[in-house]
């Protein structure tokens, strides 16, 4: 099963690699990972997109809160949330196929934020599966480069994580 | 009015207010900063060693033995690494254990500089926490919180990497070492969910066919008493974990002696017929639980642990309980004074269950008694040279190991009475471990007899150590297994390779061990019978050798092999005793 997890770990050097080695030296997956300073500059959000069974999902949890760094782990899919990838895609974009490279994109709601004679470069923000869907739309002989921030997540309604 | 300190003084001052008797140490270039400071103070004592890895493992002996943190100080690049090995030891068995180590200037961090490795990034995986200094003035800061973390909740090892030039005699820092130090991103688990507590109680007294099944966090986190209270209250049986022997005395009637890989035959079929299962600071290690889809069918399983991530690992737990042993026992030990209300255990099922226990132990016992006349062969027995240093030592030494057959020989036959009396690396199996090991326990206990049961092979792993022992005058008594062979290799080699000896012998090529003692400037004897043994036994413990380190070379029947054995993939009853099963 996939699963969003939400770390707040303090903004120390050092501290995210300590995360990423949990994950190799416990044969744990990570699919993306994003991680940025929050409002306060002492810490960091860290969003982890992982599978694996309810057990695994348990020993991932228990063990990134055994590092010392780390001072909150939610499991953002146990409730609902919101989440969102931003996603940067340079298309070949040629005389006659501009115009459904143009369509798809508004499909999509992308948006086109650098154009040549040659190419689009679309900017897209959705959940995953709708970045996935844009890349089969346009077909991957037409991709020349994918760019993607992996997953942000956050809880719906009041819920909040913080220290 | 605050001192002005060098970085170098501060780590030392720092590491004195907290409480540091002795370092374990090497110098070397990035470190020589602080040994100018140890050399101009005389409030910590700095042993000089002969090989890093061994600094560490004293530090370890010195730590398990006592219970509070060991330090390391070693220079960066080899001194660093040769340190990884003694860091993995104590993290694997959760040990307290400062390692500091010297590192190159910042201003040339990155850049292959001599002797420079990245210390933060080759320990990562084998420490509770590592800090790497960069402003001097936060060492007594970073001192007081490795030392708090290292010592608190799971114990374990923790790396403070000090570039040299924070450590510059000609740059001095307001010295100011905070009484307390507060992480709010670690809070570890102190008392037990008092609803779960109700519940392992309940179960307690609800079952037929209990077992208490005492891991080494029992040792390390002080709570023997409590346990052996409990235990004796509820007259249940107990089996301890290599790691947990002496928190549950190992002559008493209630103790099943240890169980798993190497353990008894009545506490695996205990384990596996119980049920109810206390487990209490042990993690189901693969040593013990052998097929854990084949574990403890009929077991309901309570387990209490300080660290959630050992806690439905391996062996899913009924009624999961996360605090320090000690706290919650004394939780579980009231509330079942509630329960009971002056009432008695209703004894009736519980006398059942020992009955199947005692014709278990008796069918397949360990015999203590064979020290007393000489085997059949005539040759020299594993179990009688345990037996025979065991009376000798009258079951009280501290007693440290290495890792092979010896080390289960020792488990098996030394009786451990106390909780800290058993020394040995269970988790990472490190060869190497006994003699420097020792070396801290005697440091840590420099009036009691301090005993290293070793093999031929782990004791060649760090006997550079005699010299340290010459220097420092360490009465150890060192008893040398000695099979002429890496034992526990050609054991399986023997079981499940159809005897071929793949590099496990090497009878030839071993060295005169009592020449090779003496040149070291001890005593050495020799025993190839148990009449010699007992000789040799009785003078390296006598009076005349009180102060001297001798060293016993027992040397025994090569073809000996350590029983019960778990058949592979298994259940835990399922045990190969002897040679002809
Ligand atoms: C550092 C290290 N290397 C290898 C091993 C694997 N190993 C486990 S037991 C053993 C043999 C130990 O020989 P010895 O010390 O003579 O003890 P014996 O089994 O003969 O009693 C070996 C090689 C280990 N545990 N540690
Ligand atoms: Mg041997």
């Amino acid at each position: 099963m996939r699963h969003l997890l939400s770390v707040l770990l303090e903004n120390e050097a050092g501290a995210l690699s300590r995360v990423i080695g949990l994950f190799a030296q416990r044969d744990f997956n990570i699919e993306t990972l994003t991680a940025a300073p929050t409002e306060d500059e002492t810490l960091s959000r860290l969003t982890l997109v992982t599978t694996g069974d309810d057990r695994t999902i348990e020993q991932i949890t228990k063990h990134l809160n055994r590092l010392i760094e780390v001072v909150k782990v939610i499991d953002l899919t146990d409730n609902e949330h919101i989440e969102r990838e931003l996603m940067l895609v340079k298309v070949r974009a040629e005389a006659d196929a501009r115009t459904e490279v143009k369509r798809t994109c508004d499909i999509f709601r992308g948006q086109i934020v650098d154009v040549t004679v040659n190419t689009y470069t679309v900017q897209l923000i959705g959940p995953t599966d709708k970045l996935l869907a844009f890349i089969d739309a346009i077909g991957t002989s037409r991709i020349l480069e994918v760019v993607r921030s992996g997953v942000s997540g956050i809880s719906r309604g009041t819920k909040v994580l913080s220290v | 009015m605050t001192e002005m300190l060098s970085g170098g003084e501060m780590l030392i001052r720092a590491l004195h207010e907290e409480g540091v008797e002795y370092i374990f140490g090497y110098p070397g270039g990035a470190a020589l900063h602080i040994y100018d400071a140890i050399f101009k103070q005389q409030a910590i004592e700095h042993i000089l060693v002969r090989h890093e890895q061994a600094a560490t493992h004293m530090a370890d002996g010195y730590a398990r033995s006592t219970g509070r943190p060991g330090v390391v100080l070693v220079t960066s690049g080899p001194g660093a690494t040769n340190a990884i090995t003694g860091i993995a030891t104590a993290y694997m068995d959760s040990i307290p254990m400062v390692v500091i180590s010297g590192q190159v200037p910042h201003d040339v961090i990155g850049t292959d500089a001599f002797q420079e490795t990245d210390m933060i990034g080759v320990s990562r995986p084998v420490v509770k926490h590592s800090y790497l200094v960069e402003e001097a003035a936060r060492i007594p800061h970073i001192v007081k919180e490795a030392i708090y973390i290292a010592t608190s909740g799971r114990p374990g090892p923790v790396v403070i990497d000090i570039p040299k030039d924070t450590t510059d005699p000609n740059e001095l820092f307001e010295y100011d070492l905070p009484d307390t130090v507060e992480l709010r991103s670690y809070k570890p688990a102190i008392k037990g969910h008092v609803g779960q507590v109700r519940k392992a109680v309940q179960a307690l007294l609800d079952c037929k066919r209990p077992v208490i099944y005492v891991g080494g966090g029992v040792v390390q986190g002080n709570a023997a008493p409590e346990l052996c209270s409990l235990a004796y209250k509820l007259n249940y049986p107990v089996t301890n974990t290599l790691m947990g022997l002496g928190a549950f005395p190992g002559g008493d009637r209630q103790f099943l002696g240890m169980l798993g890989m190497h353990g008894t035959y009545v506490a695996n079929n205990a384990m596996h017929h119980a049920d109810l299962i206390l487990a209490v600071g042990s993690r189901f290690d693969d040593r013990v639980t052998n097929n854990p889809s084949k574990f403890c069918p009929d077991a309901t399983i309570v387990h209490i642990d300080v660290d959630p991530a050992s806690i439905s690992k391996v062996i899913t737990a009924d009624i999961p309980i996360v605090g320090q042993c000690k706290p919650v026992l004394n939780q579980m030990l009231s509330k079942l004074d509630e329960e009971l209300n002056g009432r008695e255990i209703d004894s009736e099922p519980i006398d059942a269950w020992w009955e199947q226990i005692d014709s278990w132990r008796e069918s397949f016992g360990l015999d203590h008694d064979m020290y007393k006349t000489e085997s059949d062969s005539g040759k020299l027995l594993p179990q009688q040279v345990i037996q025979v240093v065991y009376q000798a030592t009258d079951g009280k030494a501290f007693v440290t190991s290495d890792v092979g057959q010896h080390q289960m020989f020792a488990a098996q036959y030394y009786k451990f009475e106390q909780p800290r009396q058993w020394i040995n690396s269970g988790g990472l199996g490190t060869m190497g471990f006994g003699l420097p090991s020792a070396m801290g326990v005697q440091f840590a206990h420099p009036h009691s007899t301090v005993v290293c049961i070793t093999g031929e092979g782990s004791f060649m792993m760090n006997m550079q150590e005699l010299s340290t022992c010459s220097q420092y005058s360490l009465p150890i008594k060192i008893v040398n297994l000695n099979n002429q062979a890496l034992g526990m290799v050609k054991q399986w080699q023997d079981m499940q390779y159809g005897g071929r000896h793949s590099h496990s012998t090497y009878a030839d090529s071993l060295p005169n061990f009592v020449d090779l003692i003496n040149a070291f400037g001890h005593v050495g004897l020799r025993a190839e019978t148990l009449r010699e043994l007992d000789e040799a036994v009785s003078l390296a413990f006598s009076d005349k050798h009180k102060s001297d380190l001798v060293f016993i070379d027992a040397l025994i029947d090569p073809d000996e092999h350590i029983y019960p054995m778990f058949v592979r993939g298994g259940a835990v009853n399922e045990m190969v005793l002897n040679k002809h099963d």
